[in-house]
């Protein structure tokens, strides 16, 4: 019973079609606490789908049609009685391109905040400072907390992003490549970062780039098509890969 | 003569035909606008401005024309604001894509496009006779808000969905309702182009004339309205009346309440340019 509690989210069987297209086939994945999970496999394998089951980000998408559960302590999130305004303060994302509001970076920072009715002034600079402290970020910009965050790199733009989504202070983090628009030396910053964060956190993390997979991450899921091909911990999958298909894509053969 | 030389030459014809067509638009509204200055700017004076009406060219004012005129804005801005927005923002962000939706959406275009004295005819039966508004301020300002409902309505919708779809997907991310993300996001980076919209529907409203005749406006009000209920008229009513006169200084008059429209059309126009490109600049994604 005690390996259960490691676990913080767990999908169980699965589906998930847009339309006529069957987009997840039965998957069955269980997210380690406190770790970083990387979610691998070639465009349009279905990781990214995946990733927004678990903050339920295609119930906007009209076709979206979903079977099976996604556990969280024990509850089904897809349960008529959760809401999901709920959840998606216990479940953080971040996007592919940095995403910050057109307004200050206080007022980013705070937005999660404040649309839950938190109004005292001192609370908010204080998760203001912390979330920028965790997202290393506050140094560059505490004299600068009323500029534009429309102003700021791409790389500070994705970290002001991150620090916005810790400020509702979520348990697990979902990152759906978080570099992919980022220079090598804000990528290495985002990275050095999501090794920090596990330490408070849970991260999901989809990337493209099999190197970020296997420097960050714990535990690595492959997507091929639709099916959860194999997952496991990263090293195993890197160095012995149980099935040909992810040795090919690993080693760059296709993908 | 090679094809590429004829290609070329046929490439300078359609330049030069191009200009000469929009050219043709533009000499015309200056020819208009330079005989309408001769005509009126030197009638043009305070006491135009302050005058009623009078059976003596010389001695008549615009002034219960513009003083109804601007009641007649500002009740169908009034109305036809709120109204307008909020239908855009349910077609736009609550409304399924369904057959119901999308039939609404083909009959507000076609509303759009429905001659302004059936609307005219509508107010009359509805806010006149059913609602015994009678030939009052409102009655008049509600059939305008019909009228330029759809154009506010498309302007909205417009305006909404130049709005990134990544705005929305953080501010959902972050646990904000659909309420939420649409008052703190959305019609925030959007204003700019709803304001436009809104104005330029307003400055359709200022110059339409039609409806209004149908409503009952009347052509000779000795009074400025003082309230709602009152009986008004407006600026094209009062021109349309001076230029059916047969006397010559009545068309003078004519003239100089036609600059002191367009005067008021052509402030409007300038604010919702000011206001696109102060927004746009605002905002850059």
């Amino acid at each position: 019973m005690t390996n259960e509690l490691n676990y913080i989210l767990e999908a169980k069987n699965v589906n998930v079609y847009y339309g006529d297209l069957h987009a997840l086939k039965d998957i069955n994945l269980k997210i380690q606490k406190n770790s970083v999970t990387a979610l691998i496999g070639p465009s349009g394998c279905g990781k990214s789908t995946f990733l927004r089951v678990f903050n339920r980000m295609n119930d906007y998408i009209d076709s979206f049609k979903m079977e099976g559960e996604v556990l969280m302590h024990n509850q089904n999130i897809y349960d008529k009685k959760v809401q999901v305004d709920e959840l998606r303060k216990n479940i953080g994302m971040v996007f592919q391109k940095p995403n910050p509001f057109p307004k200050s970076i206080y007022e980013n920072v705070v937005y999660g905040l404040k649309i839950q009715g938190i109004k005292d002034k001192e609370f908010l600079m204080n998760r203001v400072e912390n979330s920028l402290k965790q997202a290393a970020l506050w140094d560059e910009v505490r004299d600068d907390l009323k500029k534009s965050a429309l102003a700021l790199s791409g790389g500070q733009q994705q970290r002001i992003c991150i620090a916005r989504a810790l400020a509702v202070e979520p348990n697990v983090l979902l990152m759906d490549e978080p570099t992919s628009a980022l220079d090598p030396i804000s990528t290495a910053k985002v990275e050095e970062l999501i090794n920090e964060l596990k330490e408070k956190y849970t991260i999901v993390i989809v990337t493209h780039n099999m190197q970020q997979a296997s420097r960050v991450s714990d535990n690595t899921a492959f997507f091929y098509m639709g099916d959860l091909i194999e997952h496991g911990k990263t090293e195993d999958i890197f160095r012995n890969p149980k099935k040909e298909r992810t040795q090919n894509y690993i080693t760059g053969r296709f993908g | 003569m090679t094809n590429s030389k004829k290609n070329r030459i046929k490439d300078k014809l359609f330049e030069y035909f191009g200009i000469a067509c929009t050219l043709f638009g533009l000499v015309m509204l200056a020819i208009f606008i330079g005989n309408i200055l001769i005509d009126g700017l030197t009638r043009i004076d305070l006491d135009f401005l302050q005058n009623l009406p009078s059976r003596k060219p010389e001695k008549s004012g615009i002034l219960t024309a513009w003083t109804g005129s601007l009641w007649i804005l500002s009740f169908t801005t009034l109305i036809a604001f709120p109204l307008g927005v909020a239908a855009g923002i349910y077609l736009e962000e609550y409304a399924n894509k369904s057959k119901l939706s999308s039939l609404l959406e083909v009959n507000i275009s076609n509303l759009a496009g429905v001659p302004s004295i059936i609307y005219g005819l509508l107010g009359l039966e509805i806010f006149v006779r059913v609602f015994s508004l009678g030939n009052s301020v409102l009655a008049g300002a509600f059939t305008l808000a019909l009228l330029i409902l759809p154009i506010i309505i498309v302007a909205t919708r417009e305006a909404i969905r130049a709005v990134p779809p990544s705005i929305r997907a953080a501010s959902y991310g972050l646990g904000a309702s659909k309420w939420q993300t649409i008052w703190h996001q959305v019609l925030p980076a959007s204003f700019g182009g709803i304001l436009t919209g809104v104005i330029l529907a307003i400055s359709r409203a200022v110059g339409e004339t039609a409806p209004l005749i149908v409503v009952g406006a009347l052509a000779y009000v000795p009074f400025t309205p003082s309230s709602p209920m009152d009986e008004f008229t407006v600026m094209p009513i009062q021109i349309f009346n001076w230029v059916s006169r047969p006397l010559h200084g009545f068309t003078i008059n004519a003239a100089a309440a036609i600059i002191i429209l367009l005067l008021i059309t052509f402030v409007m126009n300038g604010i919702a340019v000011y206001l696109r490109n102060k927004w746009q600049k605002k905002i850059s994604w």
